[in-house]
Order: structure tokens, then sequence, then C-alpha cells
């Protein structure tokens, strides 16, 4: 359980000793309507109260334990940011081929969401984040296996209905008066790098509204609602004729990294790092690149 | 509120409604100028409600008051809703004062319209209103100022000696001030015709006479409707009853006289009589079930033709073996049932009861399944023809 | 656990029921103060008095103000007619009505922007007008609105339903119209369930977050409720989106507390007791 306490900050050491009671509490509370909810209660529960357990083998038990064995089978959980739905749920075919015996578990979801996921013990294997800035977190939380690899790029393009109806035909026209304009926000990476070409453009960019995901501008745009939005090339193209996807050159200055690295607490850290590669691998960059992914 | 747009349409003044029957006074609607309209002070209505086996004709002069009785399930309820607007005939009319209040299909005024206020035997006090405000309801509907309108309801909480509740709220009240302000709240509203729904019924039974006494000093020249189970009701209250059964008028007529000459089985039930009907003879009458009785035989009632007889239950004596002798009517009969009866024993034997004094019960030891003999003289016995009442009948007094 | 002394015709509830009525209650509480055990309490008044937590918290309030105003407006001719009408298809009507608190807000926002959206079915007409809704402040008020209806519907027309017709007819055999028994005995005598029915709708309101999202985006100070800036915050900074959502709960929390402070309110059984 020493692992727990390197992730609350110092100063918050009371709130961790609530914190176990109440866990202790919740188990009691499980156990009371294990009874009655069977199934939902026993699998929900394995996230936070399992996690101490399987990080703590993870770190003490798995460089001797694990290595012995290298027959390549086993469920591996890969958490991966959203924008990754398709190719990575395509890659995960591939790597089931390859190696019989193999399953692997797709969560997809926005990477913040990942990062605070794992950090209260999800049994994540394997993380893919959209940006650098998320993983980084789990790095400094000391809760990867290894340092991150770099496996993809993505860049911003502007989204508008097929009809085009405000003309956007440059980055310079979403500064324009009366356009509706849909980002991200700027807490969230889409929005930091929206802000970077803006900055870089010196366009000052009034929107509408600043979205918590690439898929609320998306639909923002699809649905006719805004003029335009500002969302990732694999966005675009993944919304298909939904959209038309306007490329501009100040994109290439605010390139966002997608790292994937394997997560401390996992007790497939072969098989993961076979994904890893499979992902990084020629194979995996065929597929990310024919979805719009660009080189790392 | 569930009016269909075609009975809700409103005759203009003045205007014949079609299908609106030829003899009848036509109506001016309220308040034409000009037009000189005779306005025959009566209300009647003829009129039928089919899903609930209703059809009753009934007319009531100004300032008279009628007593309902019947029943549970008579209809007497329903009567006062089709009267009151809270509920649509299925066919026929209604006039009051020379205004129609309904002619189905074609004529109907909603209830708030009819100047026809209901007192119902809950208080039904509008709990978020002051007890003046309640009674002042009437006078504000009618477009009277807060002022007043209040002024009136001080004036009506008077009559009904209640102005010491004026500023209470109706959680306040006991039952029986309760309903004290609705009497006083439903004559505020200055209707042509008061309906009472067994105001009594839901009080306390100490409280009920004085409600009566009441009732019988603000009713007095008054037109009302007083639905009750109460024979006292209509003795007290009312100058006419009618006896309502499964939704018809079955007896009519002043209280004192449907009373003593009961013709259906409930009146006679209600007078206390012991009733047995049958074809009229010389001396008396021929039961149904084929026994003769004895008794004074009235002018009116023609041998041969159907008649009623009846006799008090203190008239009667009550033997272990028959006896014999006349002028006298003995009857067989298996007690069904003991009552204490006032200082007497009441026994019952099917429809007849007989009353006998404790002393010749306890010679009697009665007992309900036992055979004994009721004894009337004929002098106690007396006859009258039956009538067979229709509804239209059922007329204002002479 | 059955309070012997004071209330000795109380029904005895079996053990096993006290049981599980506790387990259901820590289900719901135990998140809760699990919550609060995340709060950095020292930063706790910084984190929501700042600049975009008070925005978002003022803009909340006043949209669901307007809400609720709404709500009324719309809501309260509702109950009337589900509660007192009579109409072919009334049954349907009701369902039909109370749709939204069972539809995922999502899905009611995606209605939303197909009716209001600038090329919904009413959407185009209105920016013909010079009216756009979307991502606006009308549009936020308009998802919460949505989703916020039925609870006083449902509110308002179970406490017409209790209230009966019989004061309503008494009032109407006293001369007044349809219009006076309305606004002098309908509405008095169910007020108690307005307010409850206004005040979760209000709550509702301040609580939406689906709807918003999909239809009205998330603007600071136009369109960014509480709910969003919490949404938002979480990717950043999670100790402010703890700290929002404390405040989100103490709000509900008030808010149920004042609804069902009062116990049932002794309106309906009025025509005083009986006489001892």
């Amino acid at each position: 359980m020493s692992r727990l306490s390197s992730r609350a900050r110092p100063g918050h050491l009371t709130r961790v000793t609530l914190e176990r009671r109440l866990r202790r509490l919740a188990g009691l509370i499980c156990g009371l309507l294990l009874c009655t909810v069977l199934a939902g209660c026993g699998s929900s529960d394995a996230g936070p109260a399992g996690a101490g357990s399987s990080k703590a083998t993870g770190a003490a038990g798995s460089p001797g334990s694990a290595s012995a064995g290298a027959d390549l089978s086993g469920t591996l959980t890969v958490f991966a940011a959203a924008s990754l739905t398709t190719t990575f749920t395509d890659l995960a075919k591939e790597f089931e081929t390859d190696h019989p015996g193999s399953k692997i578990r797709l969560s997809f979801a926005g990477s913040s969401d990942l990062v605070t996921q794992i950090s209260e013990g999800a049994p994540a294997d394997v993380f893919a984040s959209a940006d650098n800035a998320n993983m980084s977190k789990l790095e400094t939380a000391s809760l990867l296996a290894a340092g991150p690899t770099n496996f993809a790029s993505n860049v911003l393009t502007i989204a508008v209905p097929p009809d085009n109806p405000a003309d956007i035909g440059s980055f310079k026209d979403l500064g324009r008066s009366g356009v509706k304009v849909v980002v991200c926000a700027p807490q969230v990476p889409c929005g930091a790098a929206a802000a970077k070409v803006e900055q870089v453009t010196g366009t000052e960019v009034k929107p509408v509204s600043e979205e918590s995901s690439v898929t609320d501008v998306l639909g923002k745009v699809s649905s006719g609602e805004a003029d335009a939005g500002l969302v990732y090339v694999t966005d675009a193209k993944g919304a298909g004729n939904k959209v038309t996807a306007i490329d501009f050159p100040e994109a290439a200055t605010a390139v966002n990294t997608y790292p994937i690295a394997t997560v401390a607490g996992s007790t497939h850290k072969e098989l993961a790092a076979a994904f890893i590669a499979l992902v990084t691998g020629p194979a995996g960059q065929r597929v990310l690149l024919a979805a719009g992914f660009g080189k790392p | 509120m569930t009016h269909s747009p075609e009975t809700s349409r409103q005759v203009p003044s003045g205007q014949v409604p079609s299908g609106q029957g030829t003899s009848r006074q036509v109506p001016s609607g309220q308040g034409t100028s000009g037009a000189v309209t005779v306005r025959p002070a009566v209300f009647s209505i003829d009129a039928a409600v089919a899903d609930r086996g209703m059809s009753v004709s009934l007319e009531l002069s100004d300032k008279e008051t009628v007593a309902v009785l019947g029943p549970n399930g008579a209809g007497k309820s329903t009567l006062l809703g089709l009267i009151a607007g809270l509920l649509r005939p299925s066919s026929g009319r209604a006039d009051l004062d020379g205004r129609v209040l309904f002619d189905a299909g074609t004529h109907w005024v909603p209830a708030h319209q009819r100047k026809i206020a209901l007192l119902a035997q809950e208080p039904l006090l509008f709990p978020h209103l002051t007890v003046l405000d309640n009674v002042a309801f009437g006078p504000r509907s009618a477009g009277a100022s807060r002022g007043d309108a209040r002024r009136a309801a001080r004036h009506w909480l008077g009559e009904v000696d209640a102005l010491g509740f004026a500023h209470r709220r109706p959680g306040q009240l006991s039952g029986g001030q309760a309903q004290r302000i609705a009497i006083a709240r439903a004559l505020a509203a200055e209707p042509d015709l008061l309906l009472l729904d067994e105001p009594m019924a839901a009080l306390d039974i100490t409280v009920a006479p004085m409600l009566r006494k009441l009732l019988k000093r603000v009713l007095a020249g008054r037109r009302a409707i007083i639905v009750t189970h109460d024979v006292v009701d209509a003795l007290v209250l009312a100058d006419r009853l009618v006896v309502l059964d499964a939704g018809r008028i079955v007896e009519a007529g002043p209280t004192r006289l449907v009373l003593e000459r009961p013709q259906s089985a409930f009146a006679a039930g209600l007078a206390g009589l012991n009733q047995i009907t049958g074809t009229v003879t010389g001396h008396g009458l021929v039961s149904e079930d084929n026994m003769s009785i004895a008794g004074v035989v009235d002018d009116a009632a023609v041998p041969g033709e159907p008649g009623v007889a009846v006799f008090r239950p203190g008239a009667v004596s009550v033997f272990p073996e028959p006896v014999h002798g006349s002028p006298r009517n003995t009857f067989p009969a298996t007690i069904t049932d003991l009552e204490p009866h006032g200082d007497q024993i009441r026994i019952r034997a099917g429809a007849l009861a007989a009353d006998v004094t404790l002393s010749a019960a306890a010679d009697l030891a009665p007992a309900p399944g036992s055979i004994v003999y009721f004894v009337v003289k004929a002098a106690a016995v007396v006859i009258y023809p039956a009538k067979t009442v229709r509804n239209d009948e059922a007329g204002p007094r002479p | 656990m059955h309070g012997a002394g004071k209330a000795p015709a109380a029904i005895t509830i079996p053990l096993w029921i006290w049981v599980v009525a506790a387990a259901g209650g820590l289900f719901i509480l135990l998140p809760l103060a699990a919550m609060v055990t995340r709060v950095n309490w020292p930063q706790f008044v910084p984190l929501i008095t700042s600049g975009p937590s008070l925005t978002a918290l003022g803009l909340s309030l006043r949209t669901s103000a307007v809400s609720t105003v709404l709500c009324i407006v719309l809501g309260v001719p509702l109950a009337l007619v589900l509660a007192r009408g009579q109409f072919p298809g009334q049954r349907l009507l009701r369902s039909l009505v109370l749709l939204p608190l069972v539809l995922p807000p999502v899905v009611g926002g995606i209605a939303l922007l197909y009716t209001f959206g600038r090329r919904g079915l009413l959407g185009s007409s209105l920016s013909v007008l010079g009216i756009q809704i979307a991502f606006s402040t009308t549009a936020v008020v308009l998802a919460q609105t949505f989703v916020a209806l039925p609870f006083l519907v449902l509110s308002l027309e179970g406490s017409l339903r209790s209230a009966g017709t019989r004061y309503e007819s008494a009032a109407a055999t006293l001369g007044a119209g349809p219009g006076t028994v309305l606004r002098r005995v309908t509405l008095p005598l169910v007020l108690p369930g307005l307010a409850s029915g206004a005040v979760l709708a209000f709550a509702r309101s301040l609580g939406e977050f689906g709807a918003t999202l999909t239809f009205a985006g998330s603007l600071e100070g136009v369109t960014r409720t509480l709910p969003l800036e919490i949404y938002l915050q979480r990717e950043t900074d999670p100790d402010t989106a703890v700290a929002l959502s404390l405040v989100l709960v103490v709000i509900a929390v008030a808010i149920v507390g004042l609804t069902f402070r009062r116990t049932a309110p002794k309106l309906l059984n009025s025509g005083g007791t009986r006489d001892a």
C-alpha cells in the first residue's frame, strides 16, 4: 500500500486515512448488496478496492515472475484516447490474430478521463494518450512501467458543413465577425493547439462555444449549428462527408503528439510491450497513416 | 369543464331554442331589457340520466322547502348534482323562475350561472381563506367589491350566530361550527334555490339538533331542496316530502299526509307504521298473499281497487296462541328480531312489527324463530286507496 | 429500533428491512462523503470564488430561475389539463409529457437541436425573424426547461388529483366562474404542490448538463453553466471540479431540504374536525 501515499500529495495524509475507512465501509456495503446484486457490485468494486493489491504485485513481484513465461497469452486492457477508436480497434483485431490466445479489451475516453481512472486504480495495462501533458501526469505520479513512446501525431483542420455557409477558405476567415466558430476549450489538448495557432497567426477567433471534446465540436459543425470548427485532421476524416475539411498551413505550428506506455500496475507487461511494438511498428503506422495521423 | 362544444353553446336571449317543448314559457335569458316576460316563480325539472337509471319530474313553488328521502343509492345526490349543474342529464329540461337551466342537447347553463347553491354533507370551507372570506366568496364571485362582500358576509355570519369566528381559519373550527359557516356561505350567495345534501349526516349527534334549529330559521320563506335520511328533518324543515327509489319518485306529498298514509314501504318505514298492500274489500283489504284484514275503510277507497292498510306497532298485541273473536285481525308471525324501543320491546316478524311492554314480553319469552300471533283491532287499522304516483304528480302543494 | 415509547401504534418493521434500508441510504450517502474527502479545503474558498467559477454559478442560478418561471407558465396549464380535462389521447399526452424524465438528456439535446437549431424545424423560421437560439443563453434555458418541465407537471398534477374537485364544485355553485375558481380555489389549494414542483424544477435545471452540452454549447458567461464548468475543469483542475461539485451538492441539499421540510400540509382535510 505504500504506493498509494505517493499519489497523495504531502499534507493530505489525513485524507488518505479517511479514504481507507470509507473504502472499508464501501466493502462492507458491497458485501451486503452482494446477495441481491451479485455481479454488478463485484465487478465495479474491482477498480478502487482491488487497485492497491494489483499495484503492489506489479511493483514488487513482476520483474522476476512475469518474465519467466514468455507465452504471449492473456487479456490485455488498453486505455486509449477517443480519437484512436477506429485505428486501435483495427490494430487490436490484428494483434489477436497474430497472437492466438490473447485478447484485447479496449476502453476509449478523453485522455484526461483515462488518466483520472488509472490514478484511481483502474486496471489498465497500456495507456495511449492524445497528448504528452496527460501522459506526463502518469509519469510524474510514477504510474508508468517505462517511459512513453510517441507513435503518431495529429494536426488541426477546419471542419465546415458540406455547403460551407460562411464561405471559409483559410484560418484568417475564422476571425471574421459573424462567423460561428466552435473550438475546444483551452483546458483540453485540441483547445490548447487551437490557441497556439491563433497566437502564431495573430488571428483572434471569438468562438460561440468552447467544447470539452473534439466530438462535441464536430457535432456542432455536422449538425449545421456552427459555421466552422477546429478539429483534428483524423476527426474530420472520420466524419466522412458530413463535414468538409479545410487544411491550413499554420496547423503545423501546433502538432499534437500521441504517446503510448505500459502502466506500472500491469500484470501482462510482455503482452503490453508486444502491443506497443505493433502500434509503433510498420503495421501500426500503416493503419494510423491511413486514418490521417502523421508520423510522430 | 367537460362540455362538448355543441351542448355548451348558449342560446342568445329571447331566441327560442330548437327542440323545446311548445307549451313551455320561453325564457328571456338574464336581464333582457325592454322585453316583457312572464317569470313564473317556480322551479321545475323533468329530466333523465340514462346511465344512472334516473328519471325524475319535480316542481317547487317559490318559498317552498321539499325534503327528498329514499334508501341508499336511490339517486338523491344525483338529483342534486343534476339541479346544481354538476352533472349532465341525458334528456329533459329544467327551469328556474323562467330561466332555462338546461334543455338537453340545446341549452346548458353552467353551475356558476344558475344561482343555485349546494350545501354538501361536508362543509368544504376553503382552507386557505378565513371564515369571513369564505362567506364573502359568493358575493365576491357575483362581482361585489371586497368591502361590500365582507359586509354581506358579516350579515350572514350574524344570521348563523358565528360572527365570533370571522377571523378564524376553517381548520380551527369544529364540524358543527364549520357547517354553520358553510350555511352562511351558501346563503350569502343569495341563491334562487338552495340545495342541501344531508347537511347533518357528518355531524355529531349532539350537534345536529342545534343545526336543525338553525336551518329551520334560515330556510323559512326560502326555496330549498333538502336530501335527508332522517324523517325528523322532513317534519321540521320541509313543507313537502318526496320519496325517491331507484332513480324514480315513488311518493310525494305534504309531509304529514305522506307520513300518515304512506304509499311506499319506505315511507311506511319512515313513519314507523306497519303497512300491508292489497285489494280493497267492503270491510277491509285482501292482502297480496290472500289474507283478509278488517279495518276502517276510507271513503275514497273503492272495493276492488288497490289499497293500503296501515297500523301502528303499538296497536299490535302478541299472543303465543291464535286468538279469535271480531273485530280483530290475527296474523301468524315468525319472530325475526327483537330490539328495545323506548320503554317497550319491538318484536319484528318480517315486514311487520309489534311493540309490547317489558312484562308482556317477559310472559311471552319470545325468541327469533318462534311462531307467535300478531293481533290488532280492526279499529286500529286504516285502509285507504293506493295511488300509482306518476312523476308529474309530484307537483307543488295545493 | 422501533421507538417503543414514542409511537405505540406504529407497525413494527422487520429487522432485515432496516439493514437493507441502511445499505440503501449509505449507497447514496457514501459517494457524497467520498467526494467531500477529496476537497482541497485550504484552497476551497479561492477555488469556488475564482472568476470562471462565479460566472458559471451566476449563470446557472439565473438560467435556472428563468427556466423555473417558464416551467410554471407552461406547466400549470399542462397539469390542469391533464388532471381536470377529459379528452381523447389524454393518457398518451401524459406519457409524452413525462418522457424527458426517462430520456437521456443528450437525446433531449439532440431533439432540441433539430427543433430550435439553425437547421431545425422552427430554427429556420426563427432565424428569418432574426432570432438565433443556438449558442445563446436562451438555448440553455430551453434545455433546462425541457428536462425540468415534467417535474413540475408531475408534482402539480398529483396535488390536483389528491385535492379533488369537491372544493371547485362548491365554488361553482357559489357563483364562481371557471377563472375565479382557478384563481381563488384551485391554485391556492395546490400551492404546496406547485411550490415543491417549482423547487424540483429549479433543482433539475441547476443540474442540467447533457442537453445543454449538446444543444447550447459551452462558453464562459453565456452557456457554460456550473455542471459544464465542472466537466471542463475536471480536465485540468480536479480540485476546482471537486470544490464546485460540492457547491452544487450543497445547493441541491438545501433545495431538497427546503421542499420536504414541511410535512404534508394540512390543507386537504379542513372541513373542520368533528365535534368532540
